[in-house]
């Protein structure tokens, strides 16, 4: 029981988080072709909006998804209208264009993390959220819970893209955009929503990273690199290879906690480093 | 007016605008690198620290535009090299003289690239991107593992050296970092690198060692990171992991070469030199919104100026002087 309790239910607990925080930049490099550095700001910004929420009128975390995910929405929309369009429609080919959109990017992280400093100051924030162990296992309640909202939100993000006429317009537009285009997509619009449910995503694991972690409006950068190894673990543009990868990582991340916890960081990049080897197209990338 | 012809290349850049004033051109380098090389003698202090932030920045963004521009691959790694050589500096201060400390560091950034090149100058476009944006955190985290075990301690002290020493050391650097630029750029690895750029199977296809051109371009580049490392380290006092690799330092060169055009090996010297001072502007007199600003600038730059400075310059003076000419 020992290695049951102590690894496995906790590795798929951060697991799930770890998908949750890769989904959205999968979704913004594989459908709009934004390697999106600035990724992890926006779940900063879910994570402090849903602490400022709490503060002033005392909103359940759980409940400020409904704030946080259409307010990233409407930001991401609004930035790949404007810059990324823009970028895109200068740009001579695709190669280029995803070397500038990462540049932009990066500058984009530079000034959203400096607003949220402005507004939120830099010091440590905690909330306190359900945070009591459920059954004799040790388990907290709140990751249990943000591992099915996870759950909620993948299955219902699957559906989305399998049933419904954006979704499949969404799936058209990341085999081939040109083509999507000519067979009436209106190609520009559905990269614009991919942005912003990448972004969206980046906001829900904000808001229940906030419940599980402390959060200082520096914190974007490191959600922004395991999002990009869990990522490419998975298979660039792949949603279902995104969630795998988060929970091989979250997985990774418990065993070598149990070890050795100073080591984590470092496990990471070896899993990256082999896996890019060996199979750079992801575990589930179509070459 | 056949000293203003332009020669177009094939990557759309201009090589060589006034090319039978060669010789003015070579003057006017000697006259800039005469007044560079003057500085520490007629100014103290900020300016010569200022210029050397510059020049570091030069080295930074020509070294990573010599391979990056050509072939394609966008190299993040800047940062892990060039933290590699600044925290050479700190564990070797004190132990061997300064010029051996800088040759070291350079010697570690190759051997390091050399490795990191051949293992992932195989991966393909955003791959490697990504692949180099990691490595500036995986030797980050390996050199704190690292100290945490063998020294228990987290940083380390240098002994400083004075402004002129530092400036003079990194003035050298940069004439280097130029010269291999400038070698490089007109011979067979230029020319390789170029057709690996344009088409990499093609380029092997036709004699070329594309694996070797590639790992071999990216090591020597590094070795003028790591030395530029090196030397920033021994005007800081304090020098741990966090400070030593520091991402901006991967992004900020490419920002650079990108805002000051990267058709001529000139640009980046311009973005470099330009960027440091807005950024200094900046900082001075807007501490709060200092990096704020540097994002917006490097969004409308990235927008706006999709050629740089060089190439808004080309562009106007093509509006002044092509107007007789039809297109060529």
């Amino acid at each position: 029981m020992g290695i049951f309790t102590d690894i496995i239910i906790p590795g798929l607990l951060l697991g799930g988080i770890f998908a949750l925080v890769s989904v959205g930049l999968s979704l913004q490099y594989g459908v709009a072709r934004v390697l999106n550095v600035a990724h992890g700001e926006f779940i900063m910004v879910g994570a402090f909006v849903t602490f400022w929420l709490l503060g002033s009128v005392n909103l359940n975390p759980l409940v400020s998804i409904v704030v946080t995910a259409p307010l990233c929405f409407v930001l991401g929309w609004l930035l790949h209208s404007t810059l990324f369009r823009r970028l895109m429609d200068k740009s001579p080919s695709l190669e280029i264009f995803e070397g500038k959109s990462m540049l932009a990017s990066f500058g984009l992280l530079y000034v959203v993390q400096n607003i949220a400093r402005m507004i939120w100051g830099s010091s440590n924030q905690t909330i306190e959220f359900l945070n009591r162990s459920v059954t004799s296992a040790q388990i907290p309640l709140n990751r249990l819970v943000a591992l099915a909202v996870v759950i909620v939100i993948g299955v219902g993000f699957y559906f989305f893209l399998a049933r419904t006429r954006l979704g499949k317009a969404i799936r058209a537009s990341a085999q081939d955009p040109t083509t999507a285009g000519l067979m009436g997509v209106n190609i520009h619009n559905v990269l614009a929503i991919c942005f912003g449910f990448g972004l969206a995503m980046a906001g829900i694991a904000g808001t229940l990273l906030s419940t599980l972690f402390t959060i200082q409006t520096s914190m974007g950068l490191q959600y922004t690199v395991i999002a990009m190894i869990v990522v490419v673990l998975g298979g660039l543009g792949s949603m279902s290879g995104a969630m795998l990868g988060g929970v091989i990582l979250g997985l990774v991340s418990a065993v070598v906690t149990y070890f050795q916890p100073t080591w984590t960081m470092i496990a990471y990049y070896v899993i990256f480093v082999v896996l890019l080897l060996a199979r750079p197209k992801g575990i589930l990338g179509k070459a | 007016m056949k000293t203003a012809m332009t020669i177009k290349n094939k990557t759309g850049g201009v090589r060589g605008v006034l090319t039978s004033n060669k010789l003015a051109s070579l003057v006017l380098l000697l006259v800039i690198f005469v007044v560079l090389g003057l500085v520490p003698t007629m100014t103290k202090g900020y300016a010569v620290t200022l210029i050397t932030d510059m020049l570091r920045y030069i080295v930074l963004a020509v070294a990573w535009m010599i391979f990056s521009a050509p072939t394609g691959y966008m190299s993040l790694a800047t940062a892990a090299f060039y933290g590699l050589g600044f925290y050479m500096a700190a564990v070797f201060n004190g132990r061997v003289p300064f010029p051996v400390i800088v040759m070291l560091a350079g010697v570690i950034a190759f051997i390091v690239a050399l490795g990191v090149g051949g293992l992932t100058l195989r991966l393909k476009g955003v791959y490697f991107a990504i692949f180099t944006f990691a490595l500036v955190l995986l030797v980050q985290n390996v050199v704190l593992e690292v100290e945490r075990v063998v020294t228990h301690t987290r940083g380390r002290f240098v002994q400083t050296m004075s402004p002129s020493t530092t400036y003079y050391a990194m003035f050298l650097v940069v004439v280097l970092t130029l010269a291999a630029g400038f070698l490089i750029r007109r011979s067979r690895y230029g020319l390789a690198l170029q057709s690996i750029g344009e088409y990499e199977e093609a380029a092997a296809h036709s004699g070329i060692n594309v694996v070797w051109t590639k790992v071999l371009t990216f090591a020597v580049t590094a070795v003028f990171m790591g030395m530029a490392g090196a030397i920033v380290a021994t005007q800081r006092t304090y020098i741990d992991p966090y400070i030593a690799f520091d991402l901006n330092q991967s992004f900020l060169p490419v920002v650079m070469a990108m805002f000051g055009g990267m058709g001529l090996l000139v640009g980046p010297v311009i973005g470099a030199a330009v960027f440091t001072e807005i950024q200094e502007q900046l900082q001075t007199r807007f501490p709060q919104l200092f990096l704020l600003i540097v994002g917006l600038v490097l969004i409308l730059a990235i927008t706006f100026m999709p050629n740089g400075i060089l190439g808004l310059a080309q562009y106007v003076w093509r509006k002044i002087r092509g107007g007789r000419r039809a297109p060529t």
